[in-house]
């Protein structure tokens, strides 16, 4: 954050953003070490599809992305602890019936704590990502973290996890960079994963089928399908292959009464049971959210603000009150298809204030789900 | 690192400090002048002219000159590409040929500590040829234990295809008995093969005199070129090919001859053995003084393998800092232009627990931990003092790391 060079570990996970934040963090004058983090206890050879961060062709195109920028590179292996604190987390929210956003656990515990905890046993100032958000100076001494420049590729709702030591150490030298830019750049940089495809996706679901990994993980756990009156539908061989909020894939043969599309509304995580019912249904006024982290001071009382509910979701306006470590969010916008297990990002402008994960939602005209 | 500044890109850097001979050493000069002078000629070695003839020469008098400093005949020198070739010539052509005389010969016994190139040919026999592979047990400091070779050769010697123990250990430097191999094998006719890539040039080697049936070398261990090296069988020896091909070499292996490879790798012979009691006592002092001032600086580090000198490269110390983390440690002497290994294989980059430590008896928290310095001809007491000035505060931080992750 301050001037001055620095030592610092760019996390280089093959693609073209990190390579490029890794070359400016070197422009910047500061003394760079590029390290790519193998996550993945047995990694494929061959990336496939648009799948990144897993493979041995993912670790040397980091490494001849490093080659290129002139730095040294090393892989570091972070797989026993992204098994412990991403992978098995994920598997176990899916059983609990929540819908957990892997990336930004990945962000919270293994990026910006493991990686850089073990960056400053080393005698490192901090890390570089190729996140697209913003670190700079704030009130009191504080650094902000805002939202990216170009709002397609903000990355801001996943770093809502990092607290002000965190951010303090962060460095995303693509924040005020458009996609295109980065890959002129990239192109013009001479490196060679310039056009290389942007990773989707959940990185260790290889195949991108999250419901048949989940599947053999979990096994089966039968349940039903049911609607609104509690008719079963049908069965069903696991709850993890449902989402709040989705339609398609449902098979439920018999359309609804009145002819209109279903959704997923609600899942019940120890019988399994999924209900489904009309979109209007869909539509959540409030939520609570539990675990908050703070980027800077913990807010108190109740603020007027934005919140964004999932990655590349958009902003509801939102009142937000924290009473310790449960946070109450009133949506002014209502917002359709929210899950327990989300994380509720918070936003002041384009400054991100926080996040807490999503314990319940209430609807409009319904009890508490 | 709050002042990083004054530290930042050291002007040390500039001259790498290269303790990693172990893995590759640099060329002799003398070995790169015939290399340069060779690439200009032309002349396939197999042709019959002029320039044919010419490359045959070089090949032949080069083929005499490793055969001579190596204590074999030159018939029994068959040049490959190198070490991980001549091994599994070796053991997929021993096991194959003997296999094929007698059918019950399906035992392929191995040290538990062999290099990767050896190991995993002798794995792949067992998975996919039928081997039954059979490992040999070591003991704490890193030698072959003869009580458990015998007991593996006794319980039914007719069915052993062959035996494989390396001369010396890449890891460890630990030397391992030869002889008493030889000897444990002889009177049963089973055949031995040995790894010397680490040993040759290094330590005394007479093949005639070892008794040995087959033996790996490589040039680029001993200040040759990289991409020769060389199997030396006697010739009784059946073995299988893996190339087929124009049979150059005495139909056990096909392919065009580098003449100016083959000539580098003999001239680093030649140089290697000539110079090798004057250089081994040098290296050992050098050890001495890294050994002794890293015991001194971090008194709780081990130095494994073999004490004695006479049981262990003269260049190699293997050392274990407790609780701290070599990859680390490898990473920050890097930073100081201070190059080493952890000594043991990666994969996708991220080194592995060493099966070497492990058989030993090390548990993987100590495999984690360990560092290899090998010396050689470029190292110079100077070295030995920069990688002692930096190593206190690059195990401090190492640790710290260590300590992170465990928490």
């Amino acid at each position: 954050m301050t001037g001055g060079p620095m030592r610092l570990v760019a996390a280089m996970s093959g693609g073209v953003d990190s390579a490029v934040a890794a070359a400016r963090a070197v422009d910047a004058g500061h003394e760079v070490t590029g390290v790519h983090l193998a996550l993945s206890r047995n990694p494929k050879s061959y990336r496939s599809g648009a799948r990144g961060c897993c493979s041995i062709e993912d670790s040397n195109d980091a490494r001849r992305a490093a080659d290129a920028i002139g730095i040294p590179f090393y892989v570091w292996d972070m797989s026993d602890e992204f098994a412990e604190a991403v992978v098995d987390d994920f598997v176990s929210e899916y059983e609990a019936g929540r819908t957990p956003n892997p990336c930004l656990r990945c962000n919270e515990k293994i990026k910006f704590a493991a990686v850089l905890e073990r960056a400053v046993a080393l005698g490192f100032d901090g890390v570089v990502t190729g996140h697209y958000a913003q670190v700079r100076p704030g009130d009191d001494g504080l650094v902000e973290m805002h939202r990216a420049v170009d709002m397609a590729k903000d990355q801001s709702y996943v770093l809502g996890v990092l607290t002000q030591d965190q951010l303090r150490r962060s460095h995303f030298p693509l924040g005020d960079s458009t996609k295109p830019d980065v890959r002129r750049e990239a192109e013009a940089r001479g490196l060679q994963v310039a056009s290389k495809p942007d990773s989707h996706d959940i990185c260790f679901v290889a195949d991108g089928d999250n419901a048949g990994w989940l599947a053999e993980k979990i096994g089966p756990r039968p349940g039903a399908i049911v609607d609104e009156s509690g008719e079963v539908l049908r069965e069903h061989d696991g709850a993890y292959a449902f989402t709040i909020g989705q339609r398609r894939g449902l098979r439920l043969g018999v359309p609804a009464g009145d002819g209109k599309p279903r959704f997923v509304l609600d899942i019940e995580p120890v019988s399994g049971t999924v209900t489904v019912g009309p979109r209007e249904q869909l539509l959540v006024d409030a939520l609570d959210g539990v675990s908050p982290l703070w980027c800077t001071a913990a807010p108190r009382g109740e603020m007027t603000c934005t919140v964004q509910l999932r990655a590349h979701g958009s902003e509801h306006r939102a009142r937000v009150s924290v009473d310790g470590d449960a946070v109450h969010v009133e949506l002014l916008d209502p917002a359709e298809g929210i899950a327990p297990g989300q994380a509720c990002v918070v936003y002041d402008g384009t400054r991100v204030v926080g996040s807490a994960t999503i314990s319940r939602t209430r609807r409009r005209s319904t009890s508490p789900a | 690192m709050s002042d990083p500044s004054p530290e930042l890109r050291s002007p040390e850097q500039h001259r790498p400090v290269y303790l990693d001979h172990a893995a590759t050493t640099p060329m002799a000069p003398e070995a790169i002048a015939v290399l340069t002078e060779q690439l200009g000629r032309t002349g396939n070695p197999s042709s019959l002219h002029a320039s044919g003839r010419a490359a045959r020469r070089v090949v032949e008098e080069s083929r005499e000159l490793i055969a001579e400093r190596l204590g074999a005949r030159p018939s029994e020198v068959v040049f490959t590409s190198g070490g991980t070739e001549a091994n599994n010539l070796a053991i997929k052509g021993l096991f194959w040929s003997r296999h094929a005389q007698d059918p019950a010969r399906q035992r392929l016994l191995f040290s538990a500590i062999e290099h990767h190139a050896l190991l995993d040919p002798v794995i792949w026999l067992g998975k996919a040829q039928g081997a039954d592979i059979v490992t040999t047990a070591v003991d704490r400091h890193g030698v072959l234990r003869l009580d458990d070779l015998r007991a593996s050769i006794e319980a039914d010697p007719r069915t052993v295809a062959a035996i494989t123990t390396m001369w010396a250990n890449n890891e460890m430097g630990s030397v391992q008995p030869i002889a008493e191999v030889v000897a444990l094998a002889r009177p049963h006719g089973i055949p031995v093969h040995s790894d010397a890539v680490q040993a040759a040039g290094h330590l005394p080697i007479d093949f005639g005199a070892s008794g040995l049936d087959a033996m790996t070398v490589t040039a680029h261990k001993l200040g040759g070129p990289v991409g020769v090296g060389a199997l030396i069988a006697v010739r009784e020896l059946e073995l299988m090919p893996l190339l087929h091909g124009g049979g150059q070499e005495r139909d056990v292996r096909s392919g065009t001859l580098g003449a100016p490879l083959v000539a580098a790798f003999a001239t680093a012979v030649d140089v290697a053995v000539r110079a090798r009691e004057a250089e081994a006592a040098r290296l050992e002092s050098l050890r001495s003084q890294l050994v002794d001032g890293l015991s001194r600086l971090v008194p709780e580090a081990v130095v494994n393998g073999p004490a004695a000198p006479d049981q262990r490269l003269p260049h190699v110390a293997h050392v274990t800092f407790p609780g701290c983390d070599g990859d680390a440690m490898l990473m920050l002497l890097d930073a100081h232009g201070i190059e080493v290994s952890t000594g043991s294989a990666c994969t996708a980059g991220v080194p592995q627990p060493s099966h070497v430590l492990l058989a030993m008896g090390y548990d993987e928290d100590a495999a984690a931990g360990s560092l290899r310095f090998s010396l050689g001809r470029t190292t110079t007491g100077d070295d030995i003092d920069r990688v002692l000035a930096v190593l206190p505060e690059v195990h401090a931080r190492a640790s710290a790391a260590r300590a992170v992750r465990q928490r």
